[in-house]
């Protein structure tokens, strides 16, 4: 595995005047207590960032505020999409405007056959003209990610597994075609087989409309889906910025140097407890299951 | 939760679910200024050709009889639940009924002299009221004999000639009393006797109109059979009788729908049905209801399922005052088989009191029953199940389970089942859940770009699919469209 993409350091280099997704010193707080303490990021079409970091650091945090869950706070700093305030948008605002969450728990709706939501999800961002096409696309992206059709007759993400429920993730990332594309530990609970067609679906879907954020804490999902921009964060912060490079760096040798390099600094970081509380905190389990520890790195 | 009767403790089901007096009181208080608000809320200038007036008497009685041309015993069955009906004391469970007012109904509205015979025959004002209830096309086409009631009289009747030619008979109940006496005096009353509760005695005292159906041993009717009902006179009582006997191995579908318009003042429906399974047969009655939101509707259907039987109640309740009904199945043969699945839509200062009641009177029977409750605002849903199973009915199999979706804070769900096991050698069911339209699934579906308003119609919708799914395509549209209309005024 060789890492190729010329990796400018985030925030210079030939970078867009006005990112589409620019969050300044954005601070998060759940239930009155501050999770992320001041985050920066730029993010532009074209462009694959990966954030990395260990449990509870903030992650997931991150990508929900950006989504704009009620249940976070955001208690100071700025976000822009397209040049409009984010933060004054409500959720299916957001989403209309091109922002898109891959879920890390995709919640079930009983009831809701998967067909039917698409076709409203995707009328509701595109407007009533886009379902005339609808059938073929969604045939289509249904091949890419090896996806029966009987899917579409099925309730939202009911009784799905957990490799089915990532894929159902990115079939909606696909039809809704995002300008900003945040994809929260989808490599958490895939079999290497799902983990494949999961890592081949975002790849087909890479190009200039698209900018794509991928949360994660193993570097084998960066293998797959080599990014641009490397942004490691833990305790609410991004402690450090790089290349591609930086992603192998924290797979040889973890966060302890990063860490340590900080301290050298007089960086104090407030580290997080071992199962962080993140959104999804109640199936932390899943989390924890690295699906390649019994195959290997070879293995794929 | 799926237990053996041996091992059924009955004090661990569980028990009225967020029941508090002072909700109860505020309930009442906002009964009392209900929204006049109705979509299909117009009026026809029908006039009623004769009409015995308001109120109820024992000359009403008579006279409803005698105006229709009527064999004596029916008379004689008349009078009888009249007087049972003055006996009989007001329910004191459930709903309140206290502000139905007996004496300020008209019991007997007859608006055309002439029964229809083809479309041709039908009047155009009332013709006209059918275009308003926009019937859909699917179902004109599929018109297998409407039976569409109006005022308390049928006024269009026609059966398609292949139903007929398979001896199925289809018709208005008075018309089946007239041409078909001997089936009628046979069954009716048989499955709900007047005695049966205060209502069904106002019933057999009153009742008017209704579907009589027949179908001989071994026929399948293919198509459903439909018809709608409507109020349309101001405190009209709607009191439709419908009796339906599917003969050995035998299959019907017949389908109710319901709409009427909003009247100022208090306004009562409470029909009877009465259902009997043969041998062998199927009968499937699906009803949506979406009464206005003035009217009492306190409806009793009962059914007896005989060997190898079953029966299926598919039962929708929005809009009304106030609904009670529990549509019930009699086990009488071994292998019979009960289905009771129910949908109801409590809005602001609703009350929706219905459920199931299944009595397992033979070996190898099988029940399920199915509810699904949405409130929302101050609307109130009570699930009351009852479910008996008698000392050798073995190997009996019974599964009920309810599921209350609360839209509101201040909405009220609650559930009184009732078990009464004599059998030990069964296996039981039984499970209560309630949930609230939950922030996580409303921001997932929102991440998606849908409003709220969708979002909620989304879960709304697919909370209720259980129920969907068993109605015919036209009616699950329907529908899905009336509580999307429901929710659009939910979000504001």
């Amino acid at each position: 595995m060789t890492a190729t993409a010329a990796a400018p350091q985030a925030g210079s280099g030939p970078r867009d005047a006005v990112p589409t997704l620019q969050v300044e010193d954005l601070r998060v707080a759940i239930d009155g207590r501050e999770i992320l303490h001041g985050i920066d990021l730029r993010v532009s079409k074209g462009e694959v960032h990966a954030i990395l970091g260990p449990n509870g650091s903030g992650k997931s945090t991150l990508a929900y505020a950006l989504m704009g869950s009620p249940r976070y706070e955001v208690t100071a700093g700025s976000v822009t999409f397209k040049g409009e305030d984010l933060l004054a948008m409500g959720t299916d605002e957001r989403a209309r405007a091109g922002l898109f969450l891959a879920f890390q728990y995709p919640t079930s709706i009983p009831g809701v056959q998967m067909g039917n939501f698409l076709r409203l999800a995707v009328k509701s961002r595109f407007g009533d003209a886009a379902v005339k096409g609808f059938r073929r696309e969604l045939a289509e992206k249904l091949r890419v990610l090896k996806m029966d059709d009987s899917y579409m007759r099925r309730y939202l993400n009911e009784g799905f597994s957990g490799g089915e429920k990532k894929k159902a993730e990115i079939l909606q990332m696909a039809m809704l075609k995002p300008e900003v594309a945040i994809m929260d530990e989808t490599d958490s609970g895939l079999d290497v087989d799902a983990f494949r067609v999961v890592a081949d679906g975002v790849n087909a879907m890479r190009g200039p409309e698209m900018g794509i954020v991928v949360i994660t804490h193993y570097n084998r999902m960066l293998e797959y889906i080599k990014p641009d921009f490397v942004h490691v964060l833990i305790g609410g912060k991004i402690v450090k910025e790089g290349g591609p490079d930086l992603a192998q760096e924290v797979d040889r040798h973890g966060y302890q140097p990063i860490l340590e390099e900080l301290r050298a600094k007089g960086v104090e970081i407030e580290l997080p407890e071992e199962a962080g509380a993140t959104y999804g905190d109640r199936e932390e389990s899943e989390e924890r299951r690295d699906p390649f520890r019994s195959h290997g790195r070879t293995a794929i | 939760m799926t237990t053996t009767a041996d091992k059924l403790d009955l004090t661990s089901l569980p028990p009225a679910i967020n029941v508090d007096p002072e909700r109860e009181r505020m309930l009442r208080e906002a009964e009392k200024s209900l929204p006049l608000e109705y979509q299909a809320g117009w009026h026809d200038d029908v006039k009623p050709v004769f009409t015995t007036g308001k109120g109820l008497s024992r000359e009403t009685v008579e006279t409803i009889s005698k105006m229709k041309g009527e064999p004596e015993w029916m008379t004689t069955v008349r009078l009888k639940a009249y007087d049972h009906f003055l006996e009989r004391p007001m329910p004191n469970w459930g709903a309140d009924l206290g502000q139905i007012d007996f004496e300020d109904i008209h019991y007997y509205l007859k608006p055309a002299e002439q029964q229809g015979k083809t479309w041709d025959d039908v009047p155009k004002d009332i013709k006209e009221t059918f275009d308003k209830l926009g019937i859909p096309e699917a179902e004109r086409s599929f018109l297998a004999g409407v039976s569409a009631q109006y005022e308390s009289e049928v006024v269009y009747h026609s059966v398609l000639e292949e139903v007929a030619k398979q001896g199925v008979i289809f018709t208005d109940m008075d018309s089946g009393l007239r041409e078909h006496p001997e089936i009628v005096k046979r069954y009716f009353g048989t499955v709900i006797p007047y005695k049966d509760n205060k209502f069904a005695a106002l019933n057999t005292a009153v009742w008017s109109g209704g579907s009589f159906v027949y179908v001989p041993k071994g026929v399948h009717v293919a198509i459903p059979l439909q018809a709608y009902f409507r109020i349309n006179a101001k405190n009209a009582g709607q009191f439709e009788r419908t009796l339906i006997i599917a003969e050995e191995g035998s299959y019907v579908h017949y389908i109710e729908g319901c709409t009427a318009p909003v009247w100022s003042s208090d306004s009562l429906h409470s029909a009877v049905v009465e259902l009997i399974a043969m041998k062998g047969a199927t009968i499937r009655y699906t009803t949506v209801q979406n009464w206005s939101n003035n009217v009492y509707n306190i409806v009793t259907k009962r059914a007896v399922a005989y060997e190898d039987a079953t029966v299926a109640w598919i039962d929708g309740n929005l809009g009304s005052k106030v609904t009670m009904k529990y549509p019930a199945v009699y086990l009488l043969g071994p292998r019979a088989k009960a289905e009771i699945v129910s949908a109801a839509f409590a809005n602001n200062g609703q009350v929706q009191d219905a459920g199931g009641k299944v009595w397992h009177c033979a070996p190898e029977t099988t029940s399920t029953i199915t509810s699904k409750s949405v409130t929302k605002g101050t609307g109130k849903a009570e699930f009351r199940g009852w479910l008996k199973i008698y000392k050798g009915c073995t190997d009996s199999v019974s599964t009920m389970r309810c599921d209350a979706m609360l839209l509101d804070k201040q909405c009220y769900s609650g559930t009184t089942p009732k078990i009464e096991v004599d059998e030990e050698r069964v296996a039981l069911g039984h499970e209560a859940t309630v949930s609230k339209v939950g922030e996580e699934e409303l921001f997932y579906l929102m991440s998606r770009g849908l409003t709220e308003g969708d979002a909620m119609t989304q879960i709304v919708n697919g909370f209720i699919e259980p129920f969907t799914k068993e109605l015919p395509m036209e009616y699950a549209v329907e529908l899905n469209r009336l509580i999307q209309l429901q929710m659009d005024a939910a979000v504001g």
